[in-house]
């Protein structure tokens, strides 16, 4: 069957690997944003409920069995790898699994990478696992969700390549302090 | 001069480093002024405006004199303190304003001229004829007046910036620091405890002092040890606090790879920025001099620093010191020295009523009026009660007091306290909210008290934090008090005595400066520059300001202190800016269909962040005119592909959806059939034109709009803020989905033809009429495709997930180049769009209006819209305004320029008689002319007549036709296939 081929946006740039440290490709299979209509928060909260997950709290995200839902901005959230199917005419959805370049920066010091290029406080006290929050990735828009052992870093896919040339250049200063 | 058994470096560890271009040997743990001292080097280098030789002063980072260079020639870092910067192998150092040598300057004759160089004298007498000045006198003077030079080279150092938090933040770590950082990281609080210093420890490396029980510098080796056991504590050596900002966030300079052999990828210095809940100023206190005739020559130094050198470094500056004080304090280094077997030759005390019961000879009631000695001091002239004795010294430590360093809490528009007992300034409680001092910058100098004061700060800030913490016993230390007459200044009878070493300012300027009635701080540091160097007068801004009370006849806290302003020390611009250098300067955004074009030879411009092909050259094209022309006349007769995939892309869902397009839009959308395509238009808040574009109506209540490259983030600002300011209550929910399609148009007379090969789903008039839109399966992708066209021709656009982007554009343009068509880029696109009179940001620039485009018919009348009121404002419409019209040249091989202006014919090309603008020009291949947009005076009914175009940039000057902006096909039936 004639088919259209995909391309992966990491191609050739990722892995990328320093030390104990390690950036990877993570984007999700799907993702969808989630804006609940008018009046509708609740019964979006029911759906969700029903596929293991909720509304997450600005900031927050929350963990399914195959699937997760991200806090990703005002009244937004971005589900994970899940049909949306459930939340048709109840919230706005959109597809964005082209939209974004997932990457995981995981790895001893992965803190101290990030903090060369994020303003964010990445103390465990401020940023738990399964934190999330919106904001630059040096000039970029970015998303950060904090993981078990690291971050994963969301980029606007155009972006990509000049994400992992910072990324990178940041482990690299890192690791070269000794 | 190196002492036996004394000193904390490396004696195993020898560094091999160069002072201009001479191979010395220092240790490890030595900086460039240790290593130099020990070698007997006395001259570093030449003053700033007498180019005197000087030595060094101090042991730290407030250094005036001893600024040297480093690095190799065409790179070289200048001003870098011989006093900071630590040794290592290979270090390259020269020292700097002297020519042709250290030993022998020829500049040096201006220290001949100096009766007449007072403060004041550039200004006074270069300022006839008044236009010499730019162009003549100030070059001549600065390239004399000197500190060092830039290396011409680009800065290819790595550079790095980064943020850090904490609870508590505590700046410097001498005995207050150390102590505050131990009780708040015992107690569990995040703490950062940021040091100058390569080696924590303060004053307790330069001292004799125990604390304990045990060496002061091992009692600091054990607590920094430690703290650097506790996980909850950073430890940042070698970091500078620069300065104090709002919501408790500091900057910080980190020397990172200054002091160590360069490795790839390893940044020189990281820029910090540290936000701190509460934070402790331990900053400690530095020694000012005390001005006496011909105070600056190598071998004057402060008592502090002399003593630093012997007990930290094992160096002693001279073989025969002598030492002139106001206080107590500066005993110290004549018993350090004496005990350590250097000859004292005199302390001379100005203070009478003082013991002489010391192991070296005292004179008290005594002060130093001369010193000789060119280039390193010999001798001094005591005055003393019986007369004028003169003294055989090769070093004199001088100590007029200690001054805290109370510069971060004046960051924020806070001013010291003065504080008569100890005669200085001390910070005023309060004046950085969060930020405590104690120790030495809080003016309490004995070990004792900075180790209470140190616990005591961090106790407060551990009850503030919510962790109330019990005091714990404190080491024992001595606790001596520090008596102190206030002295300043000889008072020279001759010679010159300096207070600003750095900028060569005398007590005769400061005093000239109070006759000449600048008689305020502010007004006297601008007249003699003093506190205006790299050290920013840290040694002697107090100085200065006693002198200048005295002969003002005021007293010091009414005389007022000068502002000081971060940096505490200088910071590299290129650590502030790291990763801004090169492309690091924004993102770069590419296309899916990026690497495509780059095969295929496309010269990339960037619009916006956004990288775009500018054509397509081909084999046999002279240039990218042909290019051009070539593409343009395929997309007007075969069929292009171009990446229209940058557009701004806006989902927008939900019951009020159609309502807010309405209230966007100057024109009604919610008119608009599902399946179809409208060109919108955008107004300002204010009535100007913001943006144009497409809104695609995909379901009842599912729109898409497409915005311009440019405005893509300032659309969908806008209409976020219009959601949630004027109808946050109204059902519309809205995301960017740019990032999610790839999209291309496909435009020529064979669009259609070409899309006929890629799907099942037909394309002709009846499924897809023009504006209109379709779900269509391509290749088992769900794809949208849109009838739309910027080209004027027949016209599609195509849009995929943009995964399948590249091989779809791929697939597209090699469908078009077996129709004879083939790839365009942004300069086709552009002469394609001027000669349809299509707008772009070029024309909706700002200060248009609907009125000013001819889109006055897109303003609804039977609705309300943003910026609707503001529009119709008068002077926004009319005869008046600069309106959107087509030129013409009257010889079409003249060219019409962007930005050009406009003038009547036969008026001169003034600004009385400017009409307008060019916005928009090219060569079209099609009218075999140049042609252009263009905004004139009332230009719409001044169709047929001949303006002026002159463009002074270019120099060029072309008559043009007023004529329509639709230069080609004005019925629009190629578009309609």
């Amino acid at each position: 069957m004639v088919s259209l081929i995909a391309t992966d946006v990491f191609h050739g740039l990722l892995p990328v690997l320093q030390g104990p440290l390690q950036l990877a490709a993570a984007t999700p299979a799907r993702i969808t944003s989630v804006m609940p209509f008018r009046g509708r928060a609740g019964a979006v909260q029911t759906a969700l409920g029903r596929m293991g997950l909720g509304l997450p709290e600005p900031g927050q995200s929350r963990e399914g069995k195959a699937a997760a839902i991200l806090w990703s901005g005002r009244g937004q959230a971005f589900l994970l790898d899940a049909d949306p199917e459930p939340l048709a005419g109840i919230a706005a959805l959109t597809d964005q699994s082209d939209a974004w370049a997932v990457m995981r920066l995981t790895g001893p010091g992965w803190d101290q990478v990030l903090s060369r290029l994020v303003a964010l406080d990445l103390r465990p006290s401020g940023f738990p696992e399964g934190a999330v929050a919106r904001s630059g990735l040096n000039h970029m828009n970015a998303l950060f969700r904090r993981l078990a052992d690291g971050v994963e870093i969301w980029v606007f896919r155009s972006m990509a390549a000049t994400a992992v040339e910072e990324l990178a250049g940041a482990m690299a200063r890192v690791a070269a302090r000794g | 001069m190196r002492i036996a058994g004394k000193g904390l470096i490396d004696r195993r560890a020898p560094v091999g480093f160069r002072f201009d271009g001479r191979d010395y040997v220092g240790f490890e743990g030595d900086t460039v002024a240790s290593a130099l001292l020990a070698s007997g080097v006395r001259v570093f280098g030449r003053s700033f405006k007498y180019h005197r030789p000087r030595g060094v002063v101090t042991a730290g980072s407030e250094e005036p004199n001893a600024l040297i260079g480093v690095g190799p020639a065409e790179a070289r870092v200048p001003n870098v303190r011989a006093t900071v910067q630590e040794i290592w192998p290979g270090l390259e150092a020269t020292s700097q304003n002297r020519f042709p040598s250290l030993g022998f300057d020829l500049m040096a004759v201006n220290d001949l001229a100096a009766p007449v160089l007072g403060a004041g004298f550039y200004y006074k007498t270069f300022m006839w004829p008044r236009r010499m000045w730019e162009g003549l006198y100030e070059p001549l003077i600065r390239r004399a007046a000197g500190l060092g030079r830039l290396g011409r080279a680009p800065d290819r150092r790595v550079m790095e910036k980064a943020w850090a938090f904490c609870d508590l933040l505590v700046i410097g770590a001498g005995p207050a620091g150390l102590m505050a950082a131990l009780t708040a990281g015992r107690a569990g609080a995040d703490v950062i405890l940021a040091d100058e210093d390569a080696r924590m420890g303060g004053r307790l490396l330069a001292e004799t002092i125990t604390v304990g029980g045990q060496a002061g510098a091992v009692w600091a080796a054990e607590v920094v040890a430690e703290l650097a056991s506790l996980p909850n504590v950073r430890l940042m050596p070698r970091t500078t606090v620069t300065g104090a900002y709002d919501g408790g966030t500091y900057g910080a300079l980190e020397r990172v790879g200054l002091h160590r052999p360069p490795a790839p990828d390893l940044p020189q210095e990281c820029f910090w920025r540290i936000v701190a809940r509460r934070a402790i100023l331990a900053s400690g206190a530095l020694e000012r001099q005390i001005a006496f005739p011909m105070n600056d020559r190598p071998g004057i130094m402060a008592a502090g620093a002399v003593r630093a050198y012997l007990n930290r470094w094992g160096v002693t500056p001279g073989r025969n010191v002598a030492v002139f004080a106001n206080n107590d304090d500066a005993y110290r280094t004549a018993r350090d020295l004496a005990a350590a077997g250097v000859r004292i030759a005199a302390l001379i005390d100005v203070r009478e009523n003082v013991s002489v019961l010391e192991d070296f000879r005292v004179l008290r009631g005594a002060r130093v009026v001369d010193t000789a000695g060119r280039m390193g001091l010999r001798r001094i002239s005591v005055q003393t009660a019986s007369g004028v004795e003169v003294i055989e010294a090769d070093c004199l430590a001088v100590s007029g007091g200690w001054n805290p360093a109370v510069h971060l809490t004046c960051h924020l528009n806070g001013r010291p306290e003065w504080r008569s007992e100890i005669a200085a300034f001390v910070p005023r409680p309060g004046a950085v909210p969060g930020l405590d001092a104690c120790g030495a910058a809080a003016g309490v100098f004995s070990t004792h008290g900075a180790l209470a004061g140190g616990q005591a700060a961090a106790l407060g800030a551990l009850a503030d934090l919510g962790v109330p913490t019990p005091a714990a016993a404190l080491p024992e230390a001595e606790d001596a008090p520090y008596p102190i007459t206030p002295f300043w200044d000889v008072g020279a009878e001759k010679g010159r005595a300096w207070l600003d070493l750095a900028n060569d300012v005398t007590t005769k300027d400061v005093r000239l400066a109070a006759q000449e009635n600048y008689a305020s701080v502010e007004h006297m540091k601008r007249y003699t520059t003093q506190g205006m160097a790299p050290d920013q007068g840290k040694t002697s801004n107090v100085a200065a300001l006693a002198v200048l009370a005295d002969a003002t006849g005021r007293a010091i806290p009414e005389t007022g202190t000068t502002t000081f302003r971060p940096p505490y020390a200088p910071v590299s611009i290129a650590a502030m800016g790291a990763g801004g250098a090169g492309h690091g300067f924004a993102p770069r955004r590419y296309t899916t269909s990026h690497l495509a074009a780059v095969e295929r030879g496309a010269p990339m411009v960037e619009a916006g962040l956004w990288f775009r092909p500018s054509h397509f050259p081909r084999p046999g094209e002279s240039g990218w005119q042909q290019t051009c022309d070539r593409e343009v006349r395929m997309v007007r007769s075969r069929v292009g592909i171009c990446d229209v995939s940058t557009l701004g892309k806006i989902d927008l869902q939900g019951a009020d959806a159609a309502r807010f397009l309405d209230f966007v839009y100057t024109n009604t959308v919610s008119t608009l059939p599902v399946g179809r395509v409208r060109y919108g238009l955008m107004l300002r808040e204010d009535g100007m034109v913001m943006d144009d574009g497409t809104v695609a109506r995909l379901a009842e209540t599912h729109f898409l709009m497409t915005t311009t490259t440019a405005a893509a983030g300032q659309v969908m600002r806008h209409l976020e803020f219009v959601q949630q300011a004027h109808c946050a209550d109204w059902d519309v929910r809205m995301i960017s989905v740019t990032e999610q399609w790839a999209q291309f148009a496909v435009a020529g007379p064979l669009a259609r033809n070409l899309l006929d090969t890629l799907t099942d789903d037909p394309v002709d008039d009846a499924a897809l009429p023009p504006l209109g839109l379709r779900e269509v399966s391509l290749m088992g992708v769900r794809a949208r495709l849109f009838r739309i066209s910027f080209s004027g021709e027949l016209g599609f656009e195509v849009a995929v997930p943009a995964r399948h982007g590249a091989a779809l554009y791929r697939d597209l343009v090699a469908r078009a180049e077996s129709l004879g068509g083939g790839a365009y880029g942004l300069e086709a696109l552009n002469i394609l769009r001027i000669e349809k009179g299509f707008l772009t940001h070029a024309e909706i620039h700002g200060r248009v209006t609907a009125f000013d485009l001819g889109l006055e018919r897109m303003m609804a009348k039977g609705k309300d819209f943003i910026g609707k009121g503001a529009s119709q404002r008068p002077g926004l419409s009319g005869p008046h305004r600069d309106q959107l019209v087509g030129l013409r040249p009257l010889r079409g091989e003249q060219a019409v320029t962007a930005g050009a202006h406009l003038f009547p014919q036969g008026a001169p090309a003034t600004v009385e008689n400017d009409q307008g603008y060019v916005t928009s020009a090219c060569h079209s291949p099609l009218l075999q002319s140049h042609i252009g947009l263009a905004f004139l005076r009332n230009g719409r009914a001044r169709m047929g007549e001949v303006v002026r175009m002159v463009d002074r940039m270019r120099g060029i000057e072309t008559a043009c036709e007023v004529v329509d902006p639709v230069f080609f096909d004005p019925e629009g039936g190629r578009a309609r296939g």
